[in-house]
C-alpha cells in the first residue's frame, strides 16, 4: 500500500532484468542447439527439431508459464526450489522464458544461415578448403552477421515478454504493476513509469542492434 | 535441404555417421518422452478417467468451445483495429508533414516498446473505475485495446516497409502524370503495399491469437482461462492444459500454412511479398526486412 515508491520500482526492474539475462542465456544456448539440429544433414535431427519450433512457437508464453506452476509444480510435483515459493516461481518463469525463445533464436540463426548464397560453399569447397575450414572462415561468419539483425528482435522480444512472469507471481515490473493498480487505481502515471521504463530497456538495444547489423551487414 | 549451403552429399562414411546420430537423437527424444510420461503416471495425470472427458460434449460445449470463441473474439477484434491503426499510422510516417510524420513515429515506436501486458493491466484499471463499459465487457475492452495498440504498430511498420519496397519507378510515375505525393501514396503506392502485406498480416494474426492468451492476467474468459476452470472441474489439470495447448498450435499452425497460401498465390500473379513477422523464419531465403528500430514478436 501506500505510494509507489521509486526503490519498489527499481527493485521490481532490477528482477525484470534479472529473468531478461537468465533467460537470454538458455534460449540462446538451447536455441542454438536446435538450430544446429535443424540444419544437420541428419532428417531426424531436423525433424525434430522443426516438431519443437513448431510446437513451442504456436503455444502462447502465458499458457506455458501457467502450466509450469498449476501443472508442473502442483500437479506434477516438479519443484525448482523447493524451500521458497518465490525461488520457484522465477525458476519456472526462466525455464519457460528460455524455452519459449528458443523457438525464435532457432528460427533467426536459421536465417542467418539461409542468407549465405550456396555459391559460397561451393566457391570454397572448389578452392579445395575442408569442412571445418568452410563452416569456420566463409559461412559462419557471414551466417552470424545475418543473424544479428533477427537476433535483436528477439532479444527485445523477450524482455518485453518477461511480464508474462507475473501471471506466476513474480514480483517484476508487470507484477508491481498490477499490484499498484489494484491497490491505487489505475492512472496515466503509473503506467507511464513502467512503460518510460521498458523504453529505456529496450530502445538502446533497438538501436545497437539496428547500428550493428547495418555496420556488418555483408555486402552483395 | 538438397541444395543446402553447409554440407555435400554425402558420402558412405557419412551416412553412417548420419545413421548414428539419428540413433543418438531418436534415443535422447524417446528418453524425454519416457521421463514426462513417467512423471505424469507418478502423478496419476495418464488416468484414463482424466482423458475420457475430452470426449464428452459436455466439456466442449462447457468450457472449450467457450474458451475458444473468446480467444477468436479478442483476436478478430483486434486484427481488424489493429489494421485500420495501422494503416493510419504508416501513412503518418510516409506523410510528407514533418509534423505528422514525427508523431506517428514517436507512437508507433512506443507502442512496439511496451509489453502488451503493461498496456492490458493499465487500461483494465482505467475501464474498471470509470465504469466505461460495464463489467462482463471490461477484460475484452482492455484486451483489445493492449492488442490493437502493439499490433498496429507493428502493421504500421509493415506498410511503411511495404512501400519502401516499391520501385521507386511507382511513385515516380505517379509524380510525372501530375498527381501530388499524398495521392501516389493513396491510389498507387499503398494498394500495393497492402496487397504485398497480405501474408505478412495473416502472420500476424498468430501473435494476436497466442497474446490474447494475456488476458488470463485480467480475467477475461478465453482459451487459457477456460482450460484451468474444465481442470479444476474435472480435476485433471495437466491433460487440460495438454489439450489448450493442442488447440493453440493447431490454430495458430492453420494461420501459417494460411499466410504461406496467400504468399503462394501472390508470387503466382507475380507480385512480390513482404516476409512477415511470423512468416519470415521460415520463408527460406529470403532476407528479413530491417525495419530498424525496437520490435519483434511478443508472447
Amino acid at each position: 500500500m501506500g505510494d509507489l515508491s521509486f526503490a519498489a520500482v527499481l527493485s521490481a526492474f532490477w528482477l525484470t532484468i534479472q529473468l531478461a539475462l537468465f533467460s537470454a542465456v538458455g534460449a540462446l544456448v538451447l536455441g542454438t542447439i536446435i538450430a544446429v539440429m535443424r540444419v544437420s544433414p541428419v532428417r531426424v535431427l531436423q525433424m525434430l527439431g522443426t516438431w519443437y519450433v513448431n510446437t513451442f512457437r504456436n503455444t502462447p508464453l502465458t499458457l506455458l508459464m501457467v502450466f509450469g506452476i498449476l501443472g508442473a509444480t502442483y500437479t506434477l510435483g516438479i519443484n525448482l526450489a523447493p524451500s521458497s515459493i518465490n525461488d520457484n516461481n522465477f525458476r519456472w518463469a526462466v525455464v519457460m522464458l528460455s524455452v519459449y525463445h528458443a523457438a525464435f533464436v532457432c528460427e533467426a540463426l536459421r536465417s542467418g544461415v539461409n542468407t549465405v548464397p550456396a555459391g559460397q560453399a561451393e566457391a570454397a569447397r572448389a578452392m579445395g578448403l575442408t569442412f571445418g575450414q568452410t563452416m569456420s572462415q566463409v559461412i559462419l561468419p557471414q551466417a552470424f552477421r545475418g543473424a544479428i539483425a533477427p537476433l535483436g528482435s528477439t532479444l527485445i522480444a523477450l524482455i518485453k515478454n518477461t511480464t508474462v512472469a507475473a501471471v506466476i507471481g513474480n514480483q517484476e515490473a508487470a507484477g508491481l504493476m498490477s499490484e499498484t493498480v489494484e491497490n491505487q487505481g489505475s492512472s496515466i502515471g503509473i503506467f507511464l513509469i513502467f512503460a518510460l521504463g521498458f523504453v529505456i530497456l529496450t530502445l538502446p538495444l533497438g538501436l545497437l542492434f539496428t547500428s550493428m547489423s547495418r555496420r556488418l551487414v555483408v555486402k552483395r | 535441404m538438397s541444395t543446402s549451403v553447409l554440407f555435400d552429399a554425402p558420402g558412405p562414411r557419412a551416412r553412417r555417421r548420419h545413421a548414428l546420430l539419428a540413433l543418438l537423437g531418436l534415443v535422447i527424444a524417446v528418453g524425454v518422452l519416457f521421463l514426462v510420461l513417467r512423471k505424469m503416471s507418478a502423478a496419476g495425470q495418464l488416468q484414463k478417467d482424466l482423458w475420457t472427458p475430452f470426449f464428452t460434449a459436455e466439456a466442449w460445449t462447457q468450457y472449450l468451445l467457450p474458451g475458444i470463441w473468446g480467444t477468436f473474439k479478442a483476436a478478430l477484434i483486434s486484427m481488424v483495429l489493429a489494421g485500420i491503426f495501422g494503416i493510419v499510422f504508416g501513412m503518418g510516417r510516409l506523410s510528407h508533414v514533418t509534423a505528422v510524420r514525427w508523431v506517428s513515429g514517436v507512437v508507433v515506436e512506443f507502442f512496439r516498446a511496451v509489453p502488451v501486458l503493461i498496456m492490458m493491466i493499465f487500461f483494465f484499471g482505467v475501464y474498471a473505475q470509470n465504469n466505461v463499459f460495464n463489467s462482463e465487457l471490461n477484460p475484452l475492452a482492455a484486451v483489445v485495446t493492449g492488442l490493437t495498440l502493439y499490433n498496429g504498430s507493428v502493421v504500421a511498420e509493415l506498410v511503411r516497409s511495404g512501400v519502401y519496397s516499391l520501385p521507386r519507378g511507382q511513385s515516380e510515375a505517379g509524380v510525372s502524370i501530375g498527381l501530388t505525393p499524398s495521392q501516389v501514396l493513396r491510389s498507387i503506392e499503398l494498394p500495393q503495399a497492402l496487397t504485398a502485406m497480405l501474408p505478412a498480416l495473416i502472420g500476424q494474426m498468430v501473435v494476436v491469437l497466442k497474446d490474447s492468451a494475456l488476458g488470463y492476467a485480467i480475467t477475461y474468459l478465453e482459451l487459457l482461462t477456460w482450460s484451468k476452470t474444465l481442470g479444476s472441474a474435472y480435476a485433471n489439470t495437466v491433460p487440460a492444459y495438454i489439450v489448450a495447448a493442442v488447440l493453440f498450435i493447431t490454430m495458430n499452425y492453420l494461420m501459417t500454412v494460411l499466410a504461406r497460401q496467400a504468399e503462394q498465390r501472390l508470387s503466382r500473379r507475380g507480385r512480390t511479398t513482404l516476409p512477415g513477422v511470423a512468416t519470415a523464419p521460415t520463408g527460406g531465403d529470403v532476407e528479413p526486412v530491417p525495419t530498424g528500430g525496437i520490435g519483434g514478436w511478443s508472447g
